[in-house]
């Protein structure tokens, strides 16, 4: 391994270990609002599932609605 | 047929939405869907369960059911009006290790003339003291055409779908996503019923329809952002923004806006507006200039020139326990969405006229989800 190489990947995992240590400013306490079932996109995941499947049938686009991810940390 | 190439993209909502560090509760749906607009009707039933083990396993199945009834403007200007029933059984399974969710789908769908099976994984991953949360996919989907009527012709269709996802809480009450999808097909992508148009100065309506072709392979891209705000009267504001492109010349926008309000204990209302525009393919005319006028060739409306508009109404009204002891609570939803779709450049052939010239044509829709759920 060359010398760029290894000090660029020792700023990536410095970089990375910094980022592990991040202070979250949002506080677990103050995420009450996120765990509020009005605040989640997927409520209902059965009738979410099926506008989508009325866009994909109606429209040329498709992908990316959102069905997927999601997931506020607010356990 | 006309959800034929559907089956593979609403597979892959169905799969649990990849939530990590926390499992989907444990519940059940039963739905009864109703889409009505354009001739066409499409009702039919959905079943969805959910089960955890141990904190660390979930598993779900859903059980769909598509009864279609259509006369749509394309059945009644070059085939005959039709019924048929499209059954699909999806599973999906979970697993949550520390702060790392992993799962996986199968679902297979079956209609008189077309079969599709999917297969994706996801995984996802909270991040930076879980304001973040990071998912990444696959799926795989493998389909057969047939036609009814040809007992010989059978086509096959492969599917890949690449997906990241990312959800970053940014304050006490704001919230924000960003998903990407790629989506790339390979196969026979036309609908082996549809025509297109070309001039024929032979026939006495001045114009004769031939088999469309289409390209055997197609890709896409779309990239949405979300927001989603609390209100500090409990009330919840979200907005979505949608960019598409593909390999055949389509390009999309959508932006949806929704507020959601509760009201006492029992009542949740939702109010949603969404518009959608987008540009036609490169090989989609409404009415070519002759027969075999290029190597590729589309008169499908959902590849027009377009836009669409859906207002929705919603209502969840939470039931009382009832005295059952196993489950948590229940709700009773109804949700209505009206629909109105404008073509540019698609025409209403049934209306007559100079070829070329006939009205614009458009049309609205409702559809209806009215459904039971239950915690347990």
């Amino acid at each position: 391994m060359d010398r760029k190489r290894a000090v660029a990947v020792t700023v990536l995992l410095a970089a990375l270990a910094g980022c592990s240590s991040v202070e979250p400013w949002v506080k677990p306490y103050e995420r009450q609002n996120f765990a509020d079932p009005i605040m989640a996109g997927d409520r209902d995941p059965v009738a979410v599932a099926y506008l989508n499947h009325v866009f994909e049938a109606r429209e040329g686009a498709r992908g990316a609605l959102g069905s997927h991810g999601g997931g506020c940390g607010c356990n | 047929m006309r959800s034929f190439a559907l089956t593979f993209l609403f597979a892959l909502g169905l799969a649990t939405p990849v939530r990590a560090a926390v499992l989907p509760d444990d519940r059940a749906d039963v739905l009864y869907h109703r889409y009505a607009g354009g001739g066409v009707t499409i009702d039919g039933p959905s079943l969805l369960v959910r089960k955890k083990f141990a904190e660390k396993y979930s598993v779900s199945a859903n059980y769909y059911v598509d009864m279609v009834s259509s006369a749509s403007i394309d059945v009644v200007t070059t085939a005959s009006p039709y019924k048929e029933t499209r059954n699909q059984a999806s599973i999906g399974a979970d697993v949550l290790n520390g702060r790392t969710q992993y799962t996986v789908a199968f679902s297979n769908s079956d209609e008189n003339d077309y079969t599709a099976s999917t297969a994706g994984i996801d995984v996802s991953q909270d991040l930076f003291g879980d304001l973040t949360n990071l998912s990444f996919g696959y799926s795989r989907g493998w389909d057969e055409v047939r036609k009814r009527g040809d007992a010989e012709f059978s086509e096959p269709v492969d599917r890949s779908s690449y997906r990241i996802a990312l959800t970053q809480i940014l304050t006490p009450a704001l919230m924000v996503g960003f998903n990407w999808e790629l989506v790339s097909d390979e196969g026979y992508l036309n609908n082996p019923y549809r025509s297109v148009r070309y001039l024929d100065p032979d026939s006495a309506s001045g114009y004769a329809y031939q088999p469309e072709v289409y390209p055997r392979t197609r890709t896409s891209n779309a990239l949405a952002v979300n927001a989603r705000y609390f209100l500090p009267y409990r009330a919840a504001v979200h907005g979505n923004y949608r960019y598409f492109t593909d390999t055949w010349g389509v390009d999309a926008n959508t932006v949806k806006l929704g507020y959601t309000h509760p009201w006492g204990e029992q009542w949740t209302f939702e109010l949603t507006y969404r518009w959608y525009g987008q540009s036609s393919a490169d090989f989609y005319s409404d009415l070519f200039p002759r027969r075999d006028a290029q190597n590729f060739m589309g008169r499908d409306k959902e590849l027009s020139t377009f836009s669409s508009q859906m207002v929705g109404l919603g209502a969840t009204y939470a039931l009382p326990s009832f005295g059952v002891p196993f489950l948590r609570r229940s709700t009773v939803n109804l949700f209505y969405d009206r629909f109105r779709f404008d073509y540019d450049d698609f025409r209403d052939v049934t209306a007559g006229g100079t070829p070329g010239e006939e009205p614009l044509y458009g049309f609205d829709a409702d559809v209806l989800r009215l459904f039971i759920s239950g915690w347990f």
